[in-house]
């Protein structure tokens, strides 16, 4: 909090939100002024889209008090919102594509007389609207034929002509190419100077630095500070980001016994120039037999875009992949299961869980889908699969047929590492195995990272949590910005040299 | 106790107990409802006749119940039963005495037509509604052109016996609808087809990551209910001995979808109850007949069955069935 406080556009006071079982936001204190770039920062589960749902009227806070202007706002819907001068743009643009430029502007206050709209003046009205930012459409298009950054640029003239005094962009610049993303800096800087409050939100601190004015960073749902950008060095904000102060102690000593084995054997996987036009910049890697390779990162960084690439989900546009030494055919999960890959997703809910099929079924699927449909499991191999997993993997589960979406977060997890283990894969690739599931699942799921590893499978484990990748890993295999950022084995796996990798900026040399 | 309690919670204890009342109430109003005959070898009775007429819809169910268990729809097979009649009845028509040969076409139709509708959901991502509503709407126009427009008359005694024929004393359509529901059964549980279905209809994300060809599974179902619906086809024309293409498979589609969400399979997708859509198909003739009796005009008759889709489909609905408990649970707590 510095002395330049001078009556703030926006001002959060202690916004506390909590859902069931969790506490979302606790005391966030948070600032824009107007005429300032404010970068919005955190890692998942900051807490930002709750912040921002709140301000939005899309959640009410249940403590605190938000002022705009000075004065007391309690805004009801994002639609009240708007009406209050706080206009938001998404990142999938929030209007309806399949009605004209001029529609969407005027959507919901079209000019006109006795019920029927004024068309003319509608469309004199979209232009002069687009004339504010530079823009010049044919106004009776449809929105869904433009680019994702004139549809961005249509959602800003959109919010500019409701009288917007604060702007929230919510990751404008995940799906824009280098140009675009200039083109919205400019804009941007244009809106600042006419005295707009913008707040940033974006994964890419690249742009952070690039753009705006202060940063404040969220941690589990709590304020770690607001800070000047200028004078907040890259590193330090990561280690913002990530909690975790710069002691440069702190290393870890991985079991270093399998990189003297392995260096002569062939790689379980490797991949050349692996990409993917607009995902994944062209990344080498290799993953040797028994080895636990680390994937760090931020937040889109290209980690899950990696992992997807190399177990056939999406197409590479670029590159080879080998297992075993042979150039691999990698079309589908199919292919990559019979190949002798798994693949554990992010997202157990919507990637991972057959939620109304039983814990067996789901256990069983992905041999069962390497086998076929014809040679089907019998009911005693079934059995047995499922109570061996359940014993071993301490699976808490009143029995193999109770349905899998009762089971706690950390239960299904381990349902679905049981359903890969049971494939008998060469290489698993474990994303986020230990999101949103508690302290004592974690610890466990670290404990078979490890006992794989003896038992000889091969581990490309991705993580958010800094301080896992660094005791978990044998090697690691940092991305930035989605391209690699480096590779680190032995001593070198450590906090602070992980972290000067992941922030970028000044390079990182041993 | 706990066996009481396992046939209650039991997904198709609605259904069936739905069946029950009707054939009580049924008994009541007419005494000899549930009187059976023996006569020249063959059973006659009301419920044979239910069974008889409903044996097209068990089959249309058993296709559609895979459909649904998908998350899809098939809207095509009452054009599609349409069809395949007429291809049918036209090569009778026109001399072909194989009855092999005929219902080979007429089945193969079938297939084709469900191979259209599963790649225009599996490859070409169309919602079922449209794909197979392109079908429904197109199938009657097809089967126009190939009789002719006309109503083509069937005189064919090995094709008849497929409608109007006995087995021992059975119905034979009644014995072929049971004997597939059986056989799809162990097909679908003893491999591990069902489970694919399933998985495909509960999560298709999660399963296509577990490596089952999930396009390939959502084609398969479509195809297996067009080779359904072509069987319906020619259970039709061959018990009216002529081919329609008017009025035979009309409004079918919706009886099989109301059989498959009567007996429990959630339209959503997911887990499927071949039994259920059995009893369900069961509990819908047995309406129909319940109604003819009474002298409900046909034109009324939608009313009844609407009110009883309306009924299963409270009950199978997690909000009321939500709210109910709120009523006992006050109710205990008063």
């Amino acid at each position: 909090m510095s002395k330049t406080d001078e009556s703030p556009l926006l001002a959060l006071r202690g916004i506390g939100k909590r859902f069931p079982g969790v506490i979302a936001l606790n005391g966030v204190d948070f600032t824009v002024r107007a005429g300032e770039i404010h970068a919005l920062l955190g890692e998942n589960g900051a807490g930002k889209s709750t912040l921002i749902k709140v301000i939005t009227g899309v959640y009410a806070a249940d403590a605190g008090a938000i002022l705009l202007g000075g004065e007391r706002i309690a805004p009801t819907s994002p639609r009240d919102a708007e009406e209050t001068g706080i206009s938001t743009v998404y990142q999938e643009v929030n209007l309806v594509p399949s009605l004209s430029i001029a529609e969407n502007l005027c959507l919901g206050r079209q000019p006109g007389r006795f019920g029927f709209i004024n068309w003319p003046a509608t469309r004199r009205h979209a232009r002069s609207a687009l004339a504010r930012l530079g823009l010049s459409l044919d106004v009776d298009q449809e929105l869904g034929h433009l680019s994702v950054a004139l549809q961005q640029m249509v959602a800003i003239a959109r919010a500019l002509d409701r009288k917007a005094r604060l702007l929230i962009l919510d990751e404008p610049t995940a799906s824009l190419d280098e140009k675009e993303v200039a083109d919205l800096f400019t804009l941007m800087r244009q809106l600042r100077s006419e005295g707009l409050g913008i707040v940033f939100v974006t994964h890419f601190l690249e742009q952070v630095y690039a753009v705006t004015d202060r940063i404040t960073v969220l941690r589990n749902g709590e304020l770690v500070g607001s800070y000047d950008t200028a004078t907040l060095p890259r590193l330090e904000l990561v280690s913002k980001m990530l909690g975790r102060e710069m002691s440069p102690a702190a290393a870890a000593s991985p079991s270093a016994a399998i990189e003297q084995r392995a260096a002569t054997e062939v790689p379980v996987l490797t991949g050349e120039q692996v990409g993917r036009r607009g995902a994944l910049h062209p990344v080498d890697l290799s993953v040797r037999r028994g080895e636990v390779l680390g994937l760090a990162g931020l937040l889109g960084s290209g980690r899950t875009e990696l992992a997807r690439l190399l177990f056939g989900i999406d197409a590479r546009s670029s590159g080879e992949i080998r297992v075993g030494g042979s150039s691999a055919r990698l079309h589908s999960p199919r292919d990559a299961i019979r190949q002798g890959l798994a693949f554990s997703s992010e997202d157990r809910k919507l990637e991972g869980i057959l939620p109304w099929l039983s814990v067996r079924e789901n256990l069983i699927i992905a041999l069962q889908g390497k086998r076929g449909a014809w040679r089907a499991l019998s009911r005693t191999e079934q059995d047995s699969l499922c109570s061996h997993y359940i014993t071993a993997l301490r699976i808490k589960t009143a029995n193999a047929e109770t349905p899998i979406r009762n089971l706690s977060g950390g239960n299904q997890q381990k349902v679905l590492l049981a359903r890969w283990l049971a494939t008998q894969p060469q290489l698993i690739i474990l994303d986020e195995p230990t999101r949103g599931i508690d302290v004592g699942a974690k610890a466990e799921i670290e404990q078979l990272i490890a006992k794989l590893r003896r038992d000889g499978i091969s581990v490309l484990f991705i993580s958010s949590e800094l301080d896992e990748i660094v005791r978990n890993s044998t090697r690691v295999l940092v991305l930035r910005e989605r391209r690699s950022a480096g590779e680190f084995s032995g001593t070198q796996i450590a906090a602070p040299t992980l972290m000067h990798a992941m922030a970028g900026g000044h390079q990182a040399h041993e | 106790m706990t066996g009481l309690r396992k046939i209650v919670h039991s997904p198709v204890a609605w259904p069936l107990a739905g069946l029950i009342v009707l054939v009580i109430i049924n008994a009541v109003m007419r005494p000899d409802f549930l009187h059976l005959r023996l006569l020249d070898g063959h059973l006659f009775g009301v419920p044979v006749d239910i069974l008889n007429q409903g044996a097209r819809a068990l089959v249309l169910a058993l296709g559609m119940t895979l459909v649904i268990a998908t998350g899809g729809v098939d809207l095509s097979v009452g054009s599609v039963m349409a069809v395949a009649g007429a291809v049918a009845a036209v090569l009778l028509a026109r001399g072909v005495d194989s009855l092999a040969l005929v219902l080979a076409a007429a089945l193969g139709t079938g297939i084709v037509a469900g191979l259209i509708n599963g790649l225009l959901v599996s490859l070409a991502g169309v919602q079922p509604i449209v794909a197979t509503l392109i079908l429904m709407v197109a199938g009657r126009g097809v089967a126009q052109l190939i009789t002719g427009g006309e109503v083509i008359i069937i005189k064919h005694a090995g094709f008849e016996f497929l409608g109007n024929g006995y087995l021992v004393a059975l119905p034979f359509a009644a014995v072929l609808a049971a004997a597939l529901f059986l056989t799809s059964h162990f097909g679908l549980r003893r491999t591990a087809a069902g489970l694919f279905v399933e998985a495909v209809g509960d999560n298709p994300i999660a399963s296509r990551f577990a490596g089952i060809a999930t396009a390939r599974v959502k084609c398969l179902v479509y195809v297996f209910s067009g080779l359904c619906a072509g069987l319906a086809g020619v259970m039709a024309a061959a018990n009216v001995r002529a081919a329609d293409s008017y009025r035979v498979g009309e409004n079918m589609e919706l009886d099989a979808i109301f059989a498959v969400v009567v007996g429990g399979t959630a339209l959503t997708g997911g887990r499927f109850l071949l039994l259920g859509s059995f009893i369900g198909a069961l509990l819908l003739q047995t309406l129909t007949q319940t109604m003819y009796y009474a002298g409900v005009p046909p034109a009324v008759a939608p009313v009844p069955k609407a009110l009883l889709i309306l009924a299963v489909c409270l009950l199978q609905s997690e909000r009321t069935r939500g709210w109910f408990q709120s009523l006992f649970k006050k109710g205990a707590n008063a």
